[in-house]
């Protein structure tokens, strides 16, 4: 929608789509100058950290699960790492890969999901992935047969891949039948080719000149690209525990956003999520990841947001050879989980959600009920650098009509695939002209 | 030419997107049903919206907001049929937990500003709010039961869908059953089927996902699992959880919780 004339321009349209929750955004611009941008989110906020106070540690997992559907196996993982730092329980290694596992089932379905049905669109010019399939069925098809492969690595670890059941803190209630663990080898080897082709598509779209300058935070893998574990890192020297990163990061609410504003030391803005993981382990990629980042020209970094697209698809074809490596090495968990003795404490837990880092930390007490609890998604880390790229994209934009430029803007925000439902747990744009 | 399909909108409310997302998770089935419908509105998906009347509206998610109150009679104005979806549409869901809390409790221990907040008090299913044609149970729902749902609304027909018990798909797959052979806490005797037994059969007891079976005696649960061993609050925590806000399960609960919170129960 257009409104106002001369210098004036005003341009809103309601309800950004292909996003997971609901927001809207809005860029005002005056006398050609891009003067003020927002991000709003207004998904209903379900209070999770107030409705876990009383809850038993143990439940933790199954109802932050819940926050997002897109993702509950980062929130299963976080939690679990948060409450086993609390009682001081360590897993065996075979727990840790069995978990590796099932995050790879969800890196799959989540990037599949948001690279074809979500952003692809995008750059191809189509409304949705069901107008794209009627131009090249075949690439939708390979996109949901990913997904799908994604969801059989899910069902089989988990039990089943939306609110998986088979998570439990110390590990899980049983550890999966080896037939059928390796029966996911057949698959992934077709996905890992899938996603291999995914690369070379997304390579080849045109994307616009734009470049961020972005504070990179993510986990540092101990020798492997990090999901479950690790260190939290950034691009300008920072090295902490989870623990020490939390207390770190400062949340501000203002009344825009039912979504926490997330600050490092209180002041500092970050990205999270592929550009950061890739930029700050690049070299911990599988080496058939590596090979596609670099057949499709990624450099070392790569700091175009709407690139992002080919950084997912490289962690794709990442999360399929690190599927299919754990599958061929898999050895059960015996016991499948670790004992828990529950004793009072506080603990925080930090893993690479796909679509970036989200740490929760709790309170307990000594029978293991839940005190306090703090969760602090991706998109809240996100959202003050999504708002920065809004900037970006819409002052390089500018020369646009005003429906390209509406969606191009809309795009800059669906290049950090932000979950809403997370945060706030929608987004409207409205773009002003004065 | 004009497009005689069927029009399908996709709503969404308070929710975790789950329920949505496991109509893409038909990845078989997905271009299929939007070749047969037409989805008018469906923002997960797609940025083209048209305007109502649809035939059939799909609504995930719970009202929490005097804004979606109003929304939600919008939608019902401008559908011919309208389904829920989940826990949270069907019986508010895990955030219902907030309807047996003081007010402003909640807001007040997430935000620091909770007055740019409008959030209601309770979170409520759509049916507390317009009439429902079709309740679809599940936290998340079955993929099974959706495209079952799906086609029978498409063909003009009654869903076929079980009204009985966990237990009984435990029986139907052979699944040992935990309570009995080893005392599990375990929610299958009074919830939906709908998952297959799953975590029963992942050793784990059911802890009620798919919300209260047809006919369900929870008190009589409740007796078996406190004489095996369950204490009065873990078993007020199993019956409140994502569909605390369905009476035949949230009333358990707050029985089970009454002397403890002295009466503070609604």
């Amino acid at each position: 929608m257009t409104h106002g004339s001369g210098s004036h321009r005003t341009i809103a349209v309601e309800g950004l789509s292909r996003v997971e929750g609901e927001g809207s955004l809005r860029v005002d611009v005056r006398d050609g100058v891009v003067e003020d941008v927002a991000l709003t989110i207004f998904e209903p906020p379900r209070f999770f950290e107030a409705l876990l106070q009383g809850r038993a540690a143990a439940e933790a997992p199954d109802i932050t699960a819940r926050i997002c559907g897109i993702c509950p196996v980062a929130y299963q993982m976080s939690a679990c790492a948060a409450v086993e730092d609390a009682v001081g329980v360590r897993v065996g290694h075979r727990v840790t890969a069995l978990r590796r596992l099932l995050y790879c089932g969800e890196w799959i379905q989540s990037h599949a999901l948001h690279i074809y049905l979500l952003h692809a669109p995008d750059f191809l010019g189509c409304a949705d992935a069901v107008e794209l399939a009627e131009r090249d069925r075949a690439a939708v098809q390979r996109g949901l047969d990913l997904k799908k492969t994604g969801n059989l690595v899910m069902e089989t670890v988990g039990g089943r891949a939306v609110h998986p059941v088979n998570v439990k803190v110390g590990g899980f209630y049983r550890a999966p039948d080896p037939a059928d663990v390796a029966a996911l080898a057949g698959p992934l080897e077709r996905a890992r080719d899938a996603a291999l082709a995914t690369v070379s598509w997304v390579a080849g779209f045109d994307f616009p000149d734009v470049e961020g300058e972005y504070r990179f935070v993510a986990l540092r893998g101990d020798g492997r690209y990090p999901m479950e574990s690790g260190r939290v890192t950034s691009s300008d020297g920072l090295d902490v525990t989870a623990g020490g990163f939390a207390d770190r990061v400062v949340e501000e609410h203002v009344a825009r956003s039912t979504a926490l504003h997330a600050r490092l030391d209180g002041r500092l803005e970050y990205l999270t999520g592929p550009l950061a993981r890739y930029a700050l382990n690049a070299d911990q990629l599988p080496e058939v990841a590596r090979r596609a980042a670099a057949d499709a020209g990624l450099g070392p970094v790569c700091t175009n947001p709407f690139r992002s697209i080919v950084v997912r698809a490289v962690e794709l074809v990442a999360a399929c050879a690190e599927a299919l490596r754990l599958v061929l090495a898999y050895e059960p968990p015996d016991p499948p989980a670790a004992p828990v003795g529950w004793r009072a404490g506080v603990g925080t837990g930090a893993t690479e959600a796909p679509r970036g880092l989200l740490f929760h930390r709790y309170g307990l007490d000594d029978a293991g009920l839940i005190t306090s609890a703090r969760i602090v998604p991706p998109t809240s880390q996100n959202q003050l650098t999504i708002e920065a790229d809004l900037r970006r994209v819409a002052q390089a934009g500018l020369a646009l009509p005003d429906d390209q430029l509406t969606w191009r803007c809309e795009q800059a925000v669906r290049n950090h695939d932000p979950c809403i439902s997370c945060a706030a747990h929608f987004l409207d744009v409205t773009v002003v002209h004065r | 030419m004009t497009d005689e399909r069927p029009t399908v909108a996709v709503w969404k409310f308070a929710s975790c997107d789950g329920c949505q997302l496991t109509l893409l998770d038909c990845e078989d089935e997905f271009l299929a049903i939007a070749g047969a419908v037409r989805f008018a509105h469906f923002p997960e998906v797609s940025r083209a919206s048209v305007d109502g009347p649809y035939d059939l509206s799909i609504v995930e998610g719970s009202i929490t907001t005097e804004e979606d109150a109003r929304r939600i009679r919008e939608v019902r104005t401008s559908s011919r049929r309208l389904i829920t979806v989940g826990a949270c549409a069907t019986a508010g869901g895990i955030q219902a937990l907030r309807n047996s809390a003081a007010d402003g409790a909640y807001a007040g221990a997430v935000y620091a500003h909770p007055e740019y907040l409008s959030s209601l008090g309770t979170s409520t299913p759509i049916a507390a709010h317009v009439a429902v044609d079709l309740e679809l149970q599940g936290c998340p729902i079955s993929a099974g039961q959706l495209l079952e749902v799906i086609t029978a609304e498409l063909a003009g027909r009654r869903p076929v869908l079980p009204s009985h018990s966990v237990c009984q798909e435990c029986k139907a797959a052979g699944t040992v059953c935990l309570p009995v052979s080893r005392g599990t806490a375990c929610l299958g005797p009074v919830t939906r089927a709908g998952c297959g037994g799953l975590c029963p059969s992942l050793d784990r007891g059911c802890f009620g996902c798919f919300g209260p079976s047809v006919g369900a005696n929870p008190r009589a649960l409740t007796e078996h699992l406190l004489e095996e061993g369950t204490t009065r609050a873990e078993a007020a925590r199993l019956f409140a959880t994502f569909n605390v806000g369905n009476p035949v399960f949230g009333d358990q609960a707050a029985a089970l919780s009454a002397p403890e919170r002295q009466g503070g129960q609604p």
